[in-house]
């Protein structure tokens, strides 16, 4: 029997929405307008999940991208999509971050006290953003395992500050729990499904 | 007519007193005798663009430009684009020479600064050409074009959103071997908008009371980050150029106004803060990066 995967992926390549959902020919990810445009482009392919979804929004093609766009594409984004109100249930994972990029990304999130989960090209999943100690160590475990049953959690995480950091990384959407807290995901375990 | 004798040298430096010449001349129709110029660098140039567009709007005439007699300055401004830049603004004494065509050793002509699609183009540019010159003349390492690329977005956007008037954008390398023994890039931008304290004003000047001005303004945006915008995801762009010119041990400075701010490094002689310039309605930034030395890190 073959059982659903527990989110739906959804794959954009950022390069090819920036080259035709702006107006030109553009290839860097400059200016606010351009990022304003690519988000929008963005939120309009998650917009018809009907149920959570992961989107890996990969920016490999990507070489420029200035700290206006940074803040466009991926902290609006990200702060979109955790408000209450959000129009679809969707987790990001930023693929292809070269290193160019980590500077740019790295200040908008901190600026916003943000986190999201950045994958290079081979694979490698990272934390960016502001973050404790306790949620630091708790994404590495978590990561390193890619799934922790609710089982394990007492076991694994024995003391309350952990287990409280693990609702914190599920709240702030670098994590992924199902329902009824039987299990918790890396996002990266998730991004395998993602064509 | 007023005439106003351009220094034999315009660079940032000396163009506080062309400014202030031009700001004095009020309504006065202007010429500008650049017949003994020997030397203008990117801040000279875009500066005189400015000046000539405040003579002009004040003055309601085109003011005259003369530079016959500074050929090898005439040729320089025309392979950086001046000329065609200043048409519209200036009247020429004698017929500007024509661009002359073929390879370009310019790192990035004077260019105006009206759109986003402006600001694209400057990054396209930029991308192509300065990572020869940041890696074999200063020395950066071949990432640093992405970085410069960024310094240069950011401050073109600083004309876009926070100017609303004309700006434009120049870059070029030179061999400061006198002045301090290196190669260095400089890139300058100036517009005419509404200066720091008008972009300001209206979110900020209440706190700020009776001490608000083009220094309160200055230091606002260039120390605390501080814009016009509620949203906080904006007031980066400056606070990151800033890190980055710091980085590469780069001198900024912004002047608006009355007033300049600076990040200062060591091997430049300016004050962090000057008062009581000339008022200059708009922006001008300088940025110099220098190449890099053997025992930097």
């Amino acid at each position: 029997m073959r059982t659903e995967a527990p989110v739906e992926p959804i794959s954009i390549n950022v390069g090819r929405v920036l080259r035709t959902s702006v107006e030109s020919l553009y290839c860097h990810l400059v200016t606010r307008p351009t990022g304003r445009a690519v988000r929008l482009a963005i939120e309009k392919k998650v917009a018809g999940t009907s149920r959570t979804a992961l989107s890996v929004i990969d920016l490999s093609e990507v070489t420029v991208m200035d700290f206006s766009c940074a803040d466009e594409i991926v902290a609006k984004l990200l702060m979109r999509f955790l408000q209450e109100d959000r129009p679809v249930d969707v987790l990001f994972v930023f693929q292809g971050v070269c290193s160019s990029l980590q500077e740019p990304i790295q200040t908008v999130l901190e600026r916003q006290e943000l986190l999201a989960v950045a994958r290079d090209s081979d694979g490698r999943c990272e934390l960016m953003g502001t973050r404790t100690e306790e949620q630091d160590y708790v994404w590495t475990v978590l990561e390193g395992r890619g799934r922790i049953v609710g089982a394990e959690v007492a076991e694994l995480f024995p003391g309350s500050h952990h287990r409280e950091a693990l609702e914190e990384l599920v709240r702030r959407r670098v994590a992924f729990a199902l329902p009824d807290g039987r299990a918790y995901h890396a996002l990266s375990n998730l991004v395998l499904g993602t064509p | 007519m007023r005439v106003i004798e351009l220094p034999a040298s315009l660079d940032f430096q000396t163009l506080d007193a062309l400014l202030a010449e031009v700001v004095g001349a009020g309504g006065e129709k202007v010429m500008f005798d650049g017949r003994h110029l020997r030397w203008v660098g990117p801040n000279g140039m875009v500066g005189l663009l400015a000046a000539g567009s405040v003579g002009r709007d004040r003055s309601g005439e085109a003011p005259i430009l003369e530079l016959s007699g500074a050929g090898d300055v005439s040729s320089y401004l025309g392979r950086m684009g001046f000329f065609q830049a200043a048409e519209g603004i200036f009247a020429p004494g004698a017929p500007f020479p024509r661009r002359s065509p073929g390879e370009s050793d310019v790192l990035l002509e004077i260019t105006p600064i009206t759109t986003n699609r402006d600001v694209h183009d400057v990054v396209d540019r930029v991308q192509k050409r300065a990572g020869a010159i940041l890696s074999n003349t200063l020395g950066y390492p071949q990432t640093a074009v992405v970085q410069f690329s960024v310094i240069l977005s950011e401050v073109c956007q600083n004309i876009l959103e926070h100017a609303e008037g004309p700006g434009w954008v120049a870059a070029q390398s030179y061999n400061w071997s006198k002045r301090l023994g290196r190669h260095v890039v400089i890139i300058s931008v100036v517009d005419l908008g509404r200066g720091f304290r008008g972009s300001l004003s209206d979110e900020h000047s209440a706190r700020f009371a009776d001490r608000w001005g083009d220094v309160t303004a200055l230091e606002a945006a260039f120390i605390h980050g501080l814009t016009r915008f509620p949203d906080s995801g904006r007031g980066q762009g400056i606070q990151q150029i800033r890190k980055q010119v710091r980085r590469w041990d780069g001198l900024i400075s912004i002047r608006s106004g009355t007033a300049r701010i600076a990040d200062v490094p060591e091997w430049f002689d300016a004050p962090p803060l000057e008062e009581g310039l000339s008022d200059f309605p708009g922006t001008q930034i300088n940025i110099v990066l220098p190449e890099r030395l053997d025992d930097e890190d």
